[in-house]
């Protein structure tokens, strides 16, 4: 894919980032960092605790900004929109998976999965409610459609939470240790069901991940260490 | 904004026991509030019935007689000496009582005379105020009539109606003779026809009510008349109305407002402590639906961080937290309104006037709503702090 002889732009791409924090003593924690992900990757970001990878992913997450340096997607530099242009562009293109699920307690499972669509402007409830009743048939979950978030085990939760990153359709689903405190098995079907996904939208996925097993089953491992790539390598197809 | 209601709706219900005992707080608050100025305002409307269930609103007299120096210029010694004040009629007084009448403020205008007399019987002299008007435009004006205890109301040429106390003090009744005798001399005999209790003392023991006729012949006024009493329709404005008809007329016009400033000065600091009360209660409402909030924000931090980087804007963010206030304050409020009021009809029950009618006639201010809008915008900070918040922090608080 590198390789590829593509004059379109990545779909997201990092250019010399750097983040730092703090007000009188000044921590850089990311280093200029440059990175591209193209359309349809399954990465998986590792490196140990404090190396700036939870830092990176907000960054490519839109949820900061960076203190030089810049954000692309679709080609288009983000660090000139406003906080409002910002958003909405979130609520677009990205869509998250996060370690503790963070679903709405006091929604339901479909109330839940419908919220990117809600906030992306969608009013018609039948479309809407068609779509939820996909998203969750594609995780297995149409029978907890009208059950409270917070009554559904973890792993349920987590599968709930990957079907609502994915309702809207995003470019890149960024998951942050979505399997991080859900036990090996669930761990398991969880990741197989992003695979999946992967494989039938071609959503971009990149994964924030401590679980070297999950890390070597992504098609590119990028290795962060002290804020800046240490690593960035490609597995070969089909092995 | 139909997403933040909805959002805002749920998280109420979700912790559904902390959003009734704040719409509880807020319904006892409210309610403080609407019992408090339902009492004041009924017993300010009562203590204002009272003073002028014996008085006219308005109260025309003649100008004072002031001596007029003949010698006019400078470098002249005069010495002015106030002369002594006679009863006079008000010349042309049907076309002023006419034109008075013509006010749009004006219900009503009673013609009549009045003077200063004695109360005579056996060796008990009282002195008294005796006044004559037509029966019908007096009653309108001040309402005697229901509020004569015995005897008949309508006082022919020679009987008179007297007050109470005037009646004890003198030890007659209905039936009995008493003489009346003005400075001047001049005397006559009535039978008192009947008695009044205005509720003011010193109108039932000073105020000999005859006839016009009699009145007029008592004070050598034949014809004429040297008092108005008016009614206006709003009683506030009786000030105002007075002195346009001063200025009109020249003559000395005094309104209920100016005779009883003491009262007025007494009504105004009650309400203003009223209002102070008020005030701190509905403070301490909107600082308890604050509170509230603040903790809601802190409990709803990963959610509200979630919500962000999904794509919710920060105004729905405001919106949904301001909601949830006004949300809380209107319902409170609402209930709030019904337990104030029902807590003073219950008082109004209990206490009545001395006439019979209620002490607290309950009104229902718009305090009501403005201390529902009062909460939502003071809630508007905890739901600012929620706008504001990081999603990246908020995702992280655990």
């Amino acid at each position: 894919m590198p390789e590829v002889e593509d004059t379109s732009p990545p779909l997201l791409e990092l250019r010399d980032l750097r983040k730092s924090y703090g007000d009188k003593i000044k921590t850089e924690v990311l280093h200029g960092i440059n990175l591209s992900f193209g359309s349809g990757e399954f990465t998986a970001i590792i490196g140990p605790s404090g190396s700036g990878k939870s830092t990176l992913l907000n960054q490519i997450g839109l949820l900061d900004r960076p203190t030089s340096g810049s954000v692309l997607v679709q080609g288009k530099k983000t660090e000139d929109l406003s906080e409002e242009e910002l958003t909405t562009l979130r609520g677009r293109t990205l869509g998250f998976i996060f370690q503790f699920h963070h679903l709405i307690s006091a929604l339901t499972v479909t109330e839940n999965v419908l919220m990117p669509l809600w906030l992306s402007g969608l009013r018609d409830r039948e479309v809407a409610e068609k779509a939820a009743k996909e998203a969750l048939a594609h995780v297995g979950l149409e029978e907890k459609a009208h059950v409270r978030a917070d009554e559904l085990s973890g792993g349920q939760q987590q599968r709930v939470a990957i079907a609502r990153a994915l309702i809207h359709h995003p470019a890149i689903i960024l998951a942050d240790e979505p399997t991080g405190n859900l036990d090996s098995k669930t761990a398991d079907s969880v990741f197989s069901l992003m695979r999946r996904f992967n494989a039938e939208l071609g959503t971009t996925f990149l994964i924030v991940t401590h679980d070297p097993r999950m890390a070597e089953r992504c098609d590119r491992v990028i290795r962060i260490e002290d804020g800046v790539v240490a690593s960035d390598s490609w597995r070969p197809k089909g092995g | 904004m139909d997403l933040a209601w909805f959002l805002a709706l749920k998280f109420l219900k979700e912790y559904r026991a902390q959003s009734l005992l704040t719409i509880s707080a807020v319904a006892v608050g409210v309610s403080v509030m609407i019992f408090l100025s339902a009492l004041i305002s009924g017993l300010q409307g009562s203590l204002i019935r009272q003073t002028l269930g014996s008085q006219a609103h308005i109260t025309v007299q003649p100008a004072e007689e002031v001596a007029r120096p003949q010698l006019e210029g400078p470098g002249l010694m005069r010495r002015i000496e106030q002369p002594e004040q006679r009863f006079l009629s008000i010349e042309g007084w049907q076309s002023t009582s006419n034109r008075l009448r013509r006010d749009p403020g004006v219900v009503e205008v009673a013609a009549g005379v009045s003077g200063n007399a004695s109360a005579l019987r056996g060796s008990a002299e009282r002195p008294v105020i005796v006044y004559g008007f037509d029966p019908d435009e007096f009653n309108r004006v001040i309402d005697v009539r229901s509020r004569v205890v015995a005897g008949r109301h309508e006082p022919s040429g020679s009987e008179v109606l007297i007050g109470v106390e005037l009646a004890r003090d003198l030890g007659i009744g209905v039936g009995d003779q008493v003489r009346l005798r003005t400075q001047t001399a001049s005397e006559t005999l009535v039978t008192v026809a009947g008695l009044f209790d205005l509720g003011s003392q010193q109108v039932n023991q000073r105020w000999a009510i005859l006839s016009l006729r009699g009145a007029q012949s008592l004070l050598a006024l034949p014809g004429g008349a040297n008092i108005f009493f008016i009614r206006v329709h709003k009683i506030f404005d009786a000030e105002k109305i007075a002195q346009r008809m001063e200025a009109q007329t020249g003559l000395l016009v005094d309104s209920w407002m100016k005779t009883n400033q003491q009262l007025l000065v007494a009504l105004k600091s009650q309400s203003s402590s009223s209002y102070t009360i008020q005030f701190f209660v509905f403070l301490a409402v909107a600082m308890g639906i604050a509170s509230v909030l603040v903790v809601s924000v802190v409990q709803r931090t990963r959610e509200i961080g979630i919500l962000r980087a999904m794509g919710i804007k920060r105004s729905t963010i405001f919106m949904l937290f301001v909601m949830q206030g006004a949300v809380i304050g209107l319902s409170g409020s609402i209930v709030g309104a019904f337990m104030g009021s029902g807590l003073a009809s219950m008082f109004a029950r209990i206490a009545k006037a001395p006439d019979g009618s209620p002490t607290f006639p309950v009104d229902l201010t718009p305090n009501l709503f403005l201390a529902a809008a009062g909460a939502a915008t003071i809630t508007g900070m905890p739901a600012r702090r929620a706008a504001r918040l990081d999603p990246v922090e908020a995702i992280r608080h655990a």
